[in-house]
């Protein structure tokens, strides 16, 4: 979709264990923050970044919990663009799920979807339990996108996102107006009453 | 799970995951379950595997219906009314931002065995062979009269107090022919029977002023509704999300979930040997059968087709109602039709769905007029519905429990129940038009 001011919008979904980091990375990426204790994630799982070299507008959907009891709504994954697959570097474990959620992704996503794997933690690289090969080679096998990221010391986290938005498919032509789309807002504006049947 | 919680939610139909969110937006710590492995409950809409798993179990669907996941197949067909209280609640919470919603392209009713436009502005109006000439300028007072009819003002309008006379003797003060009747209180109205008649007229004349905001609340539609791409389903799902975004937890696939009471009140719920403890219980009736009881049984054929409804001036989305005097019913059936231009079938497949409250014991053939105008139908699936109420408010036994969803073709009624229950729940009503709780918390 191109909204008037000719940014491309795209949606992008993060996936991953709980505690892997995706809402620091996303913070990190929209707000230039860190915080040492980011508690899970409440009220605020809907951020949009605009990437003005790129023309790109990111929504970005962050899990809001859903993925804890494996209990994420289909409409997640609905028409989203692009989906950055994190895990922690000092959990195995958390690399397995990464795995379990790109399996999700390729049957539940959108076949054309871009994805980036991201193995967040970077900066304690001292208890690393994934081993760069490993994940680097899973990425090449399942056609992912691949960067070891710090969103505490910002290592590679304009980058996953950047590389998302110069790959994303561009729109071949300009696309006609949806006309019978509609947008849901307060209050209708007052030009567009019109007076009733028979009246 | 074995924690406390404020309030405990079983089911995710679209009722129970609005009340989900708005009990999480006040802050509330909710729990909310299902004991299936999928959301929406009877709100779900269901793709071609879940579809033929749920009425022709150990089948196949055939290949020429294409992709199953390019369906989504309503369970409840209904469409919202663009200015009704459901688009009101989507607004206030922001859940709007999860969804697209495009319009519904016809209404459509049916006059002596034809096919009739519901006008939808001056000009079809007047070009409509509904009414006759006189007729015309009779029904143009009568619905000038009502579109400057203030409902917040409980004092007699223009010489009518609409709060005591009957909507019959308000029709009969305008001198309209017993067709026009039909055509007003089916058509606009949106009555699934005639049992309004001598009620008072002020709630049916709130219905046809719905009816003319809805049409006019969005630019170039050409029906009073909306309709949710990819199907009712999005919307349950996109209430849990603001549920969960304001800290709800939830937990699918619990088939064995049961309400604990304590000395008559609900206390909590238990699922495999593992109990959260809460102040109150919220679900659909399928989770408290000792709680409620049946009153009324809906009837819904789902069909697919490869073409649209014929004599819909091939509407990729429309809806037809039969009044019930046209096809000697006391209530309604209706026609909804959708198709891949709100993404819930493939390409050139269309989905439709006919319904009515059961009068007789062979349900299915009472659809049988409202099937003759489909034409050719590719699958057909048919399914009978309990309707249940709760015996109790759910003040006493904390036990807050939905409706089901009823004939009626939109969800007024739903967002009536969802308002009501949050009052019962919360102790005040919820206000639509404070300013929107969320929209402070993204950027």
């Amino acid at each position: 979709m191109i909204d008037s001011g000719g940014l491309q919008q795209a949606k992008l979904v993060l996936l991953g264990d709980m505690g892997a980091g995706k809402s620091s990375l996303v913070l990190r990426f929209v707000k230039g923050q860190f915080f040492d204790y980011q508690e899970s994630t409440i009220g605020a799982a809907f951020l949009t970044k605009t990437m003005p070299e790129q023309h790109v507008k990111f929504e970005i959907w962050d899990t809001a919990g859903q993925e804890r009891y494996h209990s994420l709504a289909p409409m997640y994954y609905r028409g989203a663009a692009a989906a950055v697959i994190v895990y922690d570097i000092t959990n195995q474990d958390s690399f397995s799920k990464a795995k379990n959620w790109v399996k999700e992704l390729q049957r539940q996503g959108n076949p054309n979807m871009l994805m980036a794997l991201a193995g967040n933690k970077a900066d304690l690289a001292d208890s690393r339990a994934v081993t760069k090969e490993e994940a680097a080679a899973y990425a090449e096998e399942n056609g992912l996108a691949f960067w070891e990221t710090s969103a505490k010391t910002n290592v590679s986290v304009l980058e996953v996102f950047t590389d998302l938005a110069t790959r994303l498919p561009r729109p071949s032509a300009p696309q006609p107006q949806q006309s019978s789309g509609i947008t849901l807002t307060e209050q209708p504006p007052a030009s567009t009453r019109k007076s009733g049947c028979c009246t | 799970m074995d924690t406390d919680y404020d309030a405990i939610v079983l089911g995710t139909g679209l009722k129970e995951c609005i009340i989900s969110g708005l009990l999480s937006v006040d802050g509330l710590k909710v729990l909310h379950i299902d004991r299936n492995n999928y959301y929406g409950g009877d709100s779900a809409s269901l793709n071609l595997v879940q579809l033929w798993e749920r009425f022709r179990p150990g089948q196949t669907p055939p290949k020429s219906l294409g992709s199953s996941r390019d369906y989504n197949v309503d369970m409840v067909p209904k469409f919202l009314m663009a200015n009704g209280n459901l688009v009101k609640v989507l607004v206030h919470t922001d859940v709007v931002k999860y969804l697209e919603f495009k319009s519904v392209d016809g209404s459509y009713v049916v006059n002596k065995s034809r096919m009739e436009k519901v006008p939808a502005t001056d000009m079809e109006a007047l070009r409509s062979p509904l009414l006759g000439l006189l007729e015309k300028n009779r029904v143009r007072k009568f619905l000038s009269y009502i579109q400057k009819w203030d409902p917040s003002n409980p004092a007699p309008q223009g010489g009518l107090d609409l709060q005591r006379m009957s909507m019959a003797e308000l029709y009969k003060y305008y001198a309209v022919n017993e067709m026009t009747v039909d055509f007003i209180g089916h058509a606009l109205a949106l009555h699934t029977n005639d049992q309004y008649m001598h009620q008072p007229a002020a709630p049916t004349a709130e219905k046809i002023k719905l009816y003319y905001t809805s049409l006019t609340r969005f630019e170039g539609t050409k029906s009073p509704y909306i309709y949710p791409m990819y199907g009712l389903g999005e919307l349950p799902q996109a209430f849990a999300r603001l549920s969960a975004v304001y800290g709800g937890t939830y937990m699918l696939a619990k088939p064995d979930a049961k309400v604990v009471y304590e000395g008559g009140k609900a206390v909590g719920v238990t699922s495999e040997n593992e109990t959260a403890k809460a102040k109150l219980v919220v679900g659909d009736p399928s989770y408290f059968p000792d709680k409620v009881r049946k009153t009324s049984q809906v009837v819904r054929a789902m069909c697919l087709m490869s073409h649209p409804i014929p004599n819909t001036d091939n509407s990729h989305s429309v809806q037809i109602i039969l009044p019930q005097k046209q096809v000697n019913r006391k209530s309604d059936i209706y026609v909804f039709c959708c198709s891949y231009s709100h993404n819930v079938a493939p390409k050139d497949k269309w989905i439709a769905f006919v319904s009515t409250t059961v009068e007789t014991s062979n349900p299915e053939q009472e659809l049988s007029s409202g099937l003759a105008l489909l034409g050719v139908i590719d699958e057909k699936f048919v399914e009978v519905s309990d309707l249940y109420e709760p015996l109790s408010d759910g003040k006493q036994d904390k036990c807050f429990i939905s409706r089901g969803y009823d004939a009626t073709s939109h969800f007024e009624t739903t967002a009536n129940d969802v308002l009501d229950m949050y009052q019962r729940i919360q102790g005040r009503p919820l206000d639509l038009s404070e300013k929107d709780p969320s929209k402070t918390q993204t950027t």
